[in-house]
């Protein structure tokens, strides 16, 4: 009955997950007022710095569940550490697709390795993607997961330099919305902004739940193949 | 391309990915179930000599008798 208790709240999750990412599409695309200087194009703000806000999120959280499998022995956190940074790689991959086409749309340009933030998000993501070659090519078991949450704990390091690169960065590609005065924008704005974050967030989470409670089915079915042959 | 199709560029690579996530998702859970049903005839196999062996056993202390 306690197994099954965390997959009878998905669908009330994945409910109210729908429903703040209707009503954050529609503050978005429709409520909030368009940029003066970008247009139209910079409605893809909304959607590329929260996706890219719960990339470097997922991978922190990766990196918590790694340290916690290190500190604590308990093999439930290597499976958790796993879906989170595989969550991470694809919020990241949308971050790199959402930000090239921004890029082209305002600055006429799909990727410039001349900006450190964009190459160092591209390092970022990388390196989680070679998590997987490193999870897969080592046996299963305790050896394979203490191997992958140190790789893990790693790459965390790399979180704060991409997202300090963006603020100490001087080119024109990549803007700093949030400055120590706050956010640069309107109250609509804002408000727009948070509701997409908050809607991303969940959906992460969502998806993060989702994977998880799907592993773990997975999981019990060979456990129980194995004691019925 | 204008500026309005390449938001709508940005949103629809979203949207995809969400769908092609919720596709894996179903295929995942087709097999899930496909996995269930044969563990259930596994088991039921496996229990049908069990019941049919403590049928047996009984009668033949009966016969004995």
């Amino acid at each position: 009955m306690s197994l099954l208790a965390p997959v009878r709240s998905l669908p009330g999750l994945a409910a109210l997950t729908t429903l703040l990412m209707g009503v954050a599409l529609m503050l978005a695309l429709i409520v909030a007022p368009e940029d003066a200087d970008q247009g139209v194009s910079q409605r893809i703000f909304y959607i590329h710095v929260p996706i890219a806000l719960t990339a470097y999120f997922c991978f922190a959280l990766g990196a918590w569940k790694a340290l916690l499998l290190l500190a604590r022995g308990d093999e439930r956190y290597d499976l958790e550490s796993y879906v989170a940074i595989h969550q991470g790689t694809i919020f990241g991959s949308l971050t790199l697709l959402t930000g090239s086409i921004w890029a082209k749309a305002s600055w006429g340009i799909w990727w410039t390795w001349s900006s450190n933030q964009l190459v160092l998000f591209l390092v970022l993501f990388l390196f989680y993607c070679a998590y997987f070659m490193l999870r897969f090519s080592l046996e299963d078991g305790p050896q394979r997961g203490r191997t992958c949450a140190v790789y893990a704990l790693f790459g965390v390091a790399l979180i704060p330099v991409s997202f300090l690169a963006i603020r100490m960065a001087q080119d024109f590609i990549h803007p700093t919305v949030f400055t120590r005065h706050g956010p640069q924008m309107s109250g609509s704005m804002f408000t727009a902004f948070c509701f997409c974050w908050a809607a991303v967030t969940l959906l992460a989470y969502l998806l993060y739940r989702v994977e998880l409670a799907g592993k773990r089915v997975d999981a019990n079915l060979r456990e129980l193949r194995e004691a019925l042959q | 391309m204008t500026q309005g199709q390449y938001v709508a560029a940005a949103y629809g690579v979203v949207f995809v990915f969400v769908l092609a996530y919720v596709a894996i998702i179903a295929a995942k859970l087709a097999r899930l179930q496909r996995q269930t049903t044969e563990l259930l005839r596994l088991a039921q196999r496996r229990q049908q000599p069990d019941r049919e062996t403590a049928d047996a056993g009984p009668r033949e202390v009966l016969h004995e008798a």
